[in-house]
């Protein structure tokens, strides 16, 4: 039945060698690489949780091993899907056959605000739909007239990306000539993204190429008009790497300008093209999602010199802490505000952790998602008094497991680019109360008997960041577990005949 | 009828596949045999001795025209040439874009599909240049070709080339059944020519199969879009071809697993033939050069 943390890293060890006796050799010493339980450091805790484990034993970004399930993307669904995507007043083109744009179809609940179809384009869906002619005489042709038409059909889109699936870096297609070609013609901003599937371990790629893009194609281009009419404040930020899934960067920006700071632009949820050419005026990059979009920080710091800071919206610890960091860096006046926000959200804080605390106390917590939230979310459970099991990163490089020894306790199990097999068999044994990962998985664990809650798209909820997103947070963990269905997950006829006979 | 034969041209771009494999096909026709081209170049220059026109419409231009290569009939797609020999192209893209590998493989599945391969004796396709990648080994793969002929010559690069082409049969000849058939040599006039294809042939443990003498008469009878057969059909040339054509003939089923060599089995070979220097003869040379500038 429901074990928990306490299962003890030496039984953990021994599980993770149960579970690679399943690979032929080969396969095993990859895997193994991959999989770990934390260990104690001599390293300093972390200020905020406390916290100082040793997660740097897990291999990361590498090549994932033929043969197994990964839960994986690829460097296309790193730029199309994330980076790019979310950018509300760009069409956004899947360049090539239909399938890629088809299957991933608004998938990643990017909110924003506008009127789709004439100013906004998110959840609308453009390709090239290449054919076979396309890919014998290649389908720089086919691209112009998408771009015309699409400059015909959407007077209103400030600009257009072309987002590569594998075939055109297959047969060479020269997209860059067609982008430089056509905003020639059309006098709009059009972006050529290399981010071919194939590229790469995983999307990991695919975000980095994304950034390069935006260096190369916005950045290091002459300064629009948007970007030259902003007068630059004192106050000035970007919150990058928050694609407001579910409305979370609604929610984290609610904070920062009730703390007296001004959001420039927003990367890239319910963004437009002109934040993202305003950014370089901001003071501050504020970044959440370090993985998927450090690389432009770095840019901007080197280039504009705007220095950059991770945060965490995620439970009020972690916002609190946040608010605080983030006002260190301007003056008293704002440090002031944080700690009056901060005050101002204590009593919904303290309303929301009487109610579902004392309902999710002890309770474990088994995660595997993607860029941050691995760790990011882990201080937002130990707020609900909820420990974690178990995390993994499906893209992770070696800082961000760095980065997590600081939210995990020494004996956490830790697994990168686990494979199907392998998170079934851990979720089997270490019996979790809550599992929390994608719709691939949710299912099977569902059938485990199981509670699980989807950690990519916040199961159709959200929005989880900021005080406003951990009540909905709180809420739903709760709705997850103590779901009454789990009591009725046995059959009656399989009950003890004793229980029976005592009715 | 006897069993449908499959044979390819390969060979260094620029080497005459087109050329000799047209003539030899034109005398091939001459001994009753019915014959398919299917031309795997973008350039499209497969068939055109043999329609004695400029250049055919290919299966992908067509293709492209009509939507796509479901909306063609085979009739638009093949013509019939000197003595009744069936022309295809597959066609292709302009240079620099585009597949035309995938383009190869598209064309050859629709001619196939579309029963372009019934009554005929020989289907014979014509490869451009080396094979660069997996479109132009169609032919060699999947059970398509069963004899590749080499078109070569004793100059370096086409030596070289031939030997990689004896790579990529054997790469398919165990999965696929495909053989070399042999070389066939095409007279450049350079240093111990025949020895040399002769050499690399026992190399390559095939058959030298014939050396076609170098003639103007080719290039006559090519400027007016015919073959030698066709053109002067009494010639020295043309009986050289229709030797080949019997050689070729006679040769089915004889073909072999080559066994290509090594770049610096190749050179080697060059050296002993004393066509390439070895590297201290080339010094000797360097230090005469430099003491007669001394000097």
């Amino acid at each position: 039945m429901a074990k928990d943390h306490a299962n003890g890293p030496e039984e953990l060890e021994s599980l993770i060698k149960e579970v690679l006796e399943a690979y032929p050799e080969k396969a095993r010493k990859k895997r193994a690489k991959h999989l770990a339980v934390t260990t104690a450091t001599d390293e300093a805790p972390d200020p905020v949780t406390g916290i100082a484990s040793n997660c740097d034993a897990a291999k990361s970004n590498i090549k994932s091993v033929p043969g197994v399930m990964t839960i994986r993307g690829c460097a296309y669904a790193g730029s199309k899907g994330v980076v790019w995507g979310p950018i509300k007043d760009m069409v956004h083109i899947s360049h090539g056959p239909v399938g890629c744009g088809q299957y991933s179809w608004s998938q990643r609940r990017n909110y924003y605000v506008g009127e789709t179809g004439v100013d906004s384009f998110v959840t609308m869906q453009f390709t090239t739909d290449f054919q076979e002619k396309d890919i014998v005489f290649g389908g720089d042709k086919k691209l112009e007239k998408t771009i015309d038409e699409i400059n015909g059909l959407f007077p209103l889109a400030n600009g257009i990306t072309v987002q590569s699936e594998c075939p055109i870096g297959l047969i060479g297609d020269d997209i860059e000539a067609v982008a430089k070609k056509k905003h020639k013609d059309i006098g709009k901003t059009i972006v050529p993204v290399r981010c071919e599937g194939f590229r790469g371990v995983s999307q990991s790629l695919g975000h980095h190429i994304a950034n390069d893009a935006v260096r190369d194609w916005i950045f290091e281009k002459p300064e629009s008009e948007a970007a030259k009419s902003y007068e630059p404040g004192p106050y000035d930020v970007n919150i990058i790497g928050d694609y407001n899934i579910g409305g979370d960067a609604w929610a984290s920006r609610i904070l920062l300008e009730e703390i007296g700071l001004s959001v420039v632009g927003c990367w890239s949820g319910d963004a437009t093209l002109a934040e993202m050419e305003r950014a370089p005026k901001a003071r501050l990059n504020l970044i959440h999602c370090y993985r998927s979009m450090n690389y432009i920080c770095r840019y901007m710091e080197e280039k504009y010199a705007i220095g950059w800071m991770e945060y965490n919206f995620f439970g009020p610890t972690q916002i609190a802490a946040s608010l605080r960091a983030i006002a260190a860096q301007f003056d008293a006046t704002i440090q002031e505000n944080a700690e009056k926000v901060i005050a101002k959200y204590q009593p919904l804080v303290d309303a929301v952790l009487a109610k579902y605390r004392p309902r999710l106390e002890g309770k474990s917590v088994m995660l595997y998602v993607g860029g941050l939230r691995p760790r990011h979310v882990v201080t937002a459970y130990d707020d609900l008094g909820m420990v974690i099991a178990g995390t993994g990163y499906e893209f992770a490089h070696a800082d961000d497991y760095k980065r997590t020894g600081h939210y995990v306790k020494e004996g956490t199990l830790i697994y990168d680019d686990v494979t199907g097999y392998e998170l079934e068999k851990f979720i089997e044994r270490v019996r979790p109360d809550l599992v929390g990962s994608g719709i691939k998985e949710k299912y099977p664990v569902q059938k485990m008997g199981i509670p699980f809650r989807q950690m990519h798209s916040w199961d159709y909820s959200g929005p989880y960041h900021g005080y406003d997103g951990f009540a909905i947070f709180a809420r739903d963990m709760d709705m997850a577990i103590n779901n009454p269905v789990w009591g009725l997950f046995d059959a009656p006829w399989l009950a003890a005949p004793a229980a029976l006979a005592a009715e | 009828m006897a069993k449908l034969r499959q044979i390819a041209f390969y060979g260094k771009g620029g080497i005459g596949k087109s050329t000799t494999s047209q003539n030899t096909l034109a005398a091939l026709v001459e001994m009753g045999q019915k014959i398919l081209i299917v031309g795997c170049d973008p350039k499209a220059d497969s068939t055109r001795l043999i329609l004695n026109t400029k250049l055919q419409d290919t299966v992908l231009h067509l293709a492209a025209e009509a939507g796509s290569v479901e909306d063609l009939e085979l009739e638009d797609v093949m013509k019939v040439g000197y003595k009744g020999i069936k022309c295809t192209e597959a066609g292709g893209p302009e240079p620099g874009v585009g597949c035309a590998g995938r383009g190869v493989i598209t064309a050859i599945n629709f001619l196939e599909e579309n029963g372009a391969y019934e009554d005929v004796d020989y289907v014979s396709y014509d490869v451009l240049g080396d094979v660069v990648c997996g479109g132009f080994a169609m032919p060699i793969r999947e059970n398509k070709a069963q004899e590749i002929y080499i078109v070569m010559s004793g100059e370096m690069m086409a030596l070289y080339a031939a030997n990689n082409i004896a790579k990529g049969i054997l790469k398919y000849a165990n999965s696929g059944g495909v053989r070399l058939g042999g070389l066939i040599c095409n007279e450049r006039q350079t240093d111990r020519e025949l020895e040399l294809a002769e050499a690399l042939a026992s190399r390559l443990g095939c058959k030298m199969i014939h050396f076609v003498p170098r003639d103007n008469i080719v290039q006559h009878a090519e400027l007016r879009r015919e073959t030698v057969i066709q053109y002067a059909p009494d010639s020295k040339q043309a009986e050289e071809y229709r030797e080949l054509a019997r050689k070729i003939h006679a040769n089915s089923g004889q073909g072999v697993i080559p066994t290509p060599i090594t770049m610096e089995e190749l050179e080697d070979m060059l050296m002993d033939f004393g066509i390439m220097q070895t590297e201290e003869d080339r010094e000797k040379q360097i230090a005469a050069l430099e003491a007669s500038k001394a000097g």
